[in-house]
C-alpha cells in the first residue's frame, strides 16, 4: 500500500516536472528521441530486408533444386566452369524417366527452363535486355504462379510451342502503359507471340528474381527462335520433403551423372544450386547492417543517456531542500530513489513515444514514396523500443537518484 | 542537575507533568572540518515531557540547531544516549530514523519548505504517504488538519497563491497530520512580519493547550516569551533551563 502510494506521488510529481521544464526535457529528452528513431527504423529495415528477400526467394522455391553449369556463389576459377559442357532441355526428360524409375526417390519432377536476355518491342515501344525464360506448364507444379489478368501456359501451348506469352507487371507497363495487355501481339525477337497472362505483381529484391520483368513463353517455341550457341538451360527439379533437401541432393547429384554418363573417377561437370545459397551469402550482410545499426543506436542512446543522467543530477541539486524536506517528513532512502527514478524513466519513455511516432511518420513517407520498398513495421518492434526507453531512463537515472536518496537531511535543508 | 527544570516560583502555573518524550543525557556532537574539529555539543542533558512548551534559546554557534536536528532526528549524537519515548535512537540507521520522524514529530519551518507545485492538500496529505495511509483516509485527515489551521478554503491553493502566514499554517497542518509526539519548529516566525508571527504563536499556542508538546527554536526574546519552559545554549553546554512564570498570554 504504501509503496504504490509513493508510487503514485512520486508519478505525479515527476508530470509536475515535466511540464514545468518543458523545453528542458524535450531537449534532454532529443537524444533518446533520436535514439529510438535510429532503433525503430534500423528494425524496419531489416525485417524489411528479410520480408523482400523471403519474397523473392520464394520464386526461386524453397524446395527446388537448379542444375546448372555455374553455380550461384562466387566462382573461383572461371573457365572451368566455361568448358563444362552445356545443360540442355532435353535433361529435364531423361532425369524425370530416372526420377519414375527410383522406388522412394525423394525427387518429384524436372522441368528445364532455359533463359536469355531479349529485346521486346510494341509498336513503337522497345523494351531491351528482358529476362525471357522458356518452360512448360509443369513449371507452375514448381513454382506457385498468380496471374494477375489470363493465365500461365497450359500443356497444349507447351507442347505445340505456340507463339503464346505471359508477361510480368514491369514489361506490361513499359510496353502498353495503362493499357490492357491480354490479346496483344508483341514482337520478341523476330517473331510475333500473343500475350495472354499477366503475373500478378511480386515486388522485388534488389531487382533480382522477379516475375515483374521476365517473359514466359513455352519451350518448345524458345528451342526454335532463341536457341543459341551460348545459352545453358537450367533444369528446376522439385523435391519431394523440403526437410531431406540434403539427402534429395545427393540422389539428384547421381541421377545427373548417370544422364551425363560420367565415370565414377570424374568429377562433376555441373552445378547443383539451391536458394539456401543465397540465404548463407545474405546472412553476412544482414549481420553488417545489424552491427552498423546496433553501433549508431547504441552511441545515440548513449548520449541520450548521459543527457538524462546530467539533467537528473541538476534536477537533484536543484531540489536538495526539497529532498531534505522529504526526508524530514519520514521519505526513506529508497522513496527518494523511486521518485528520481521515475523521473528520468518518464523523460526517456515520453521521448521514447515521441521517437516512436516520428519513425512511424518517417516509415510512413517511405512507403509513399516508393511503394515497393520492402519495408515493414511490426508491433514487436514498438514494444523493443519501449523496453529500450525504460532501460535508458533506469541506467541513466540510476546515479543521480542514489546520490539523492543518500543526502544527509541536515545539510540537505540548510542547502540553499 | 541541569535536567530537571529549576521552578523559580511556588505559585507556578505549570500543569502536572506528563510522560517522558524526550530523554538526553550527556550527548555530544562533533564535527570534523578539514583539520579541526568542531564541538557544536559538548554534553547535554535534557527531559521533555509531554504537553511541554519548550523555547531552546541561544546565540548563533552555541550548538542550538545542531540540538534542534537532534532532536528531531535528522542527525545522531557522537556520543550519548537519546531515548525517544523509551526508544534508542542514537544508533538508528537512516531508514529507521526517517520512520520516526514521520511518525514522531512534525517539522515547522522557518522558510515553509512546502512544494512549490503541490496543492495546500497535497503538501499536506505527504507525511501520510509516507505513513502509508489509504487514499481516502489521507484525504480526510489532511482536510481535517487545514481546517484546524482555518485554511478549509484554501486547500487546493498553491504556496505561491498564499500569503506567507497561511504557507507558514499549511506547514503547521502538515506538522500536525501524523499527530506527532512533538511539534519541533525552528524560528518558525522568521520569515514573517511581526503581526503575522504573533497570530503563527497563538497558533501554537492553541496546539499546546490542546495538549501537544511543543519546542521552538529561535534568538528572539518576544517569541521565547511564549514558551513555558526556556532553555538557553552557549558554546555547546545548557547555560540555563528554567519555568516561565506568568506567561504572556493572548
Amino acid at each position: 500500500m504504501r509503496a504504490w502510494s509513493e508510487f503514485v506521488e512520486s508519478a505525479r510529481i515527476a508530470g509536475q516536472q515535466l511540464l514545468a521544464n518543458r523545453t528542458r526535457s524535450f531537449l534532454t529528452g532529443l537524444g533518446v528521441i533520436i535514439g529510438i528513431i535510429a532503433v525503430t527504423l534500423m528494425g524496419i529495415a531489416v525485417k524489411g530486408i528479410d520480408t523482400g528477400f523471403d519474397q523473392s526467394m520464394n520464386m526461386l522455391g524453397e524446395d527446388v533444386l537448379y542444375v546448372e553449369q555455374y553455380p550461384w556463389t562466387a566462382i573461383d576459377d572461371f573457365w572451368l566452369y566455361k568448358n563444362r559442357p552445356d545443360i540442355r532441355p532435353s535433361m529435364a526428360d531423361s532425369l524425370n524417366a530416372i526420377i519414375a524409375d527410383t522406388p522412394n526417390s525423394l525427387l518429384q519432377l524436372a522441368v528445364a527452363a532455359p533463359s536469355i536476355l531479349e529485346t521486346i518491342t510494341y509498336g513503337k515501344r522497345q523494351l531491351s535486355n528482358v529476362y525471357l525464360m522458356g518452360t512448360t506448364d509443369d513449371y507452375a507444379l514448381i513454382i506457385p504462379i498468380n496471374c494477375r489478368q489470363g493465365r500461365f501456359l497450359d500443356q497444349i501451348e507447351s507442347r505445340g510451342g505456340r507463339n503464346v506469352c505471359v508477361i510480368g507487371i514491369d514489361v506490361a507497363q513499359g510496353l502498353f502503359g495503362g493499357d490492357e495487355p491480354i490479346g496483344k501481339k508483341i514482337r520478341i525477337g523476330e517473331q510475333q507471340f500473343e500475350v495472354i497472362g499477366l503475373f500478378e505483381k511480386q515486388g522485388s529484391f534488389l531487382g533480382l528474381f522477379s516475375f515483374d520483368s521476365q517473359v514466359v513463353i513455352p519451350l518448345t517455341a524458345y528451342s526454335k527462335y532463341f536457341k543459341t550457341g551460348a545459352d545453358s538451360a537450367s533444369i528446376r527439379v522439385k523435391v519431394k520433403d523440403k526437410k531431406r533437401m540434403a539427402e534429395a541432393r545427393e540422389e539428384l547429384r547421381s541421377d545427373v551423372r548417370r544422364v551425363r554418363g560420367l565415370l565414377p573417377e570424374k568429377e562433376d561437370n555441373f552445378t547443383i544450386n539451391e536458394q539456401q545459397a543465397f540465404r548463407s551469402t545474405l546472412g553476412p550482410v544482414k549481420a553488417g547492417l545489424a552491427i552498423a545499426g546496433l553501433f549508431i543506436t547504441g552511441l545515440a542512446l548513449f548520449v541520450g543517456a548521459i543527457g538524462i543522467m546530467n539533467i537528473t543530477f541538476v534536477s537533484v541539486k536543484e531540489r536538495t531542500r526539497e529532498i531534505g524536506t522529504r526526508k524530514a517528513l519520514g521519505a526513506r532512502r529508497r522513496t527518494i530513489l523511486l521518485q528520481f527514478l521515475i523521473e528520468a524513466v518518464s523523460v526517456c519513455l515520453l521521448a521514447g513515444i515521441i521517437g516512436l511516432v516520428l519513425a512511424f511518420l518517417l516509415f510512413g513517407l517511405v512507403t509513399v514514396a516508393f511503394p515497393s520498398f520492402p519495408i515493414a513495421f511490426s508491433p514487436g518492434l514498438v514494444v523493443v523500443a519501449l523496453v529500450i526507453s525504460v532501460i535508458t531512463g533506469v541506467i541513466s537515472g540510476f546515479a543521480p537518484a542514489w546520490q539523492a536518496s543518500r543526502l544527509n537531511p541536515v545539510e540537505a535543508l540548510r542547502y540553499e | 542537575m541541569r535536567s530537571s527544570p529549576v521552578i523559580s516560583s511556588p505559585t507556578s502555573t505549570v500543569r502536572p507533568k506528563g510522560d517522558v518524550v524526550i530523554r538526553i543525557e550527556g550527548i555530544t556532537k562533533e564535527y570534523v572540518m578539514g583539520e579541526s574539529v568542531i564541538r557544536a555539543l559538548r554534553g547535554v542533558d535534557l527531559l521533555i515531557h509531554q504537553n511541554e512548551y519548550l523555547a531552546v534559546m541561544g546565540p548563533s554557534g552555541s550548538g542550538k540547531s545542531t540540538l534542534m536536528n537532534m532532536l528531531g532526528c535528522l542527525d545522531t549524537p557522537s556520543s550519548g544516549r537519546y531515548e525517544f519515548n523509551g526508544k534508542d535512537v542514537a544508533s538508528m540507521e537512516d531508514d529507521e530514523l526517517a520512520e520516526i520522524r514521520n511518525r514522531e514529530i512534525g517539522f515547522v519551518f522557518q522558510t515553509f519548505n512546502l512544494l512549490p507545485r503541490s496543492t495546500s492538500l497535497q503538501n499536506v496529505e505527504l507525511p501520510l504517504i509516507y505513513a502509508g495511509l489509504r487514499a481516502h483516509e489521507r484525504q480526510r485527515r489532511a482536510e481535517e488538519a487545514l481546517v484546524a489551521v482555518g485554511l478549509g478554503d484554501r486547500m487546493d491553493h498553491k504556496p505561491n497563491e498564499l500569503s506567507g502566514g497561511q504557507r507558514q499554517r499549511v506547514a503547521i497542518a502538515r506538522a500536525l497530520v501524523n499527530q506527532p509526539s512533538i511539534i519541533l519548529a525552528d524560528e518558525p516566525t522568521g520569515n514573517l512580519d511581526s503581526q503575522t508571527g504573533e497570530e503563527i504563536m497563538a497558533l501554537l499556542e492553541n496546539l499546546y493547550d490542546e495538549g501537544n508538546t511543543i519546542v521552538v527554536v529561535t534568538h528572539e526574546e518576544e517569541i521565547a516569551e511564549h514558551a513555558r519552559r526556556v532553555v538557553h545554549l552557549r558554546d555547546g553546554v545548557i547555560e540555563s533551563d528554567h519555568l516561565r512564570i506568568g506567561v504572556r498570554k493572548r
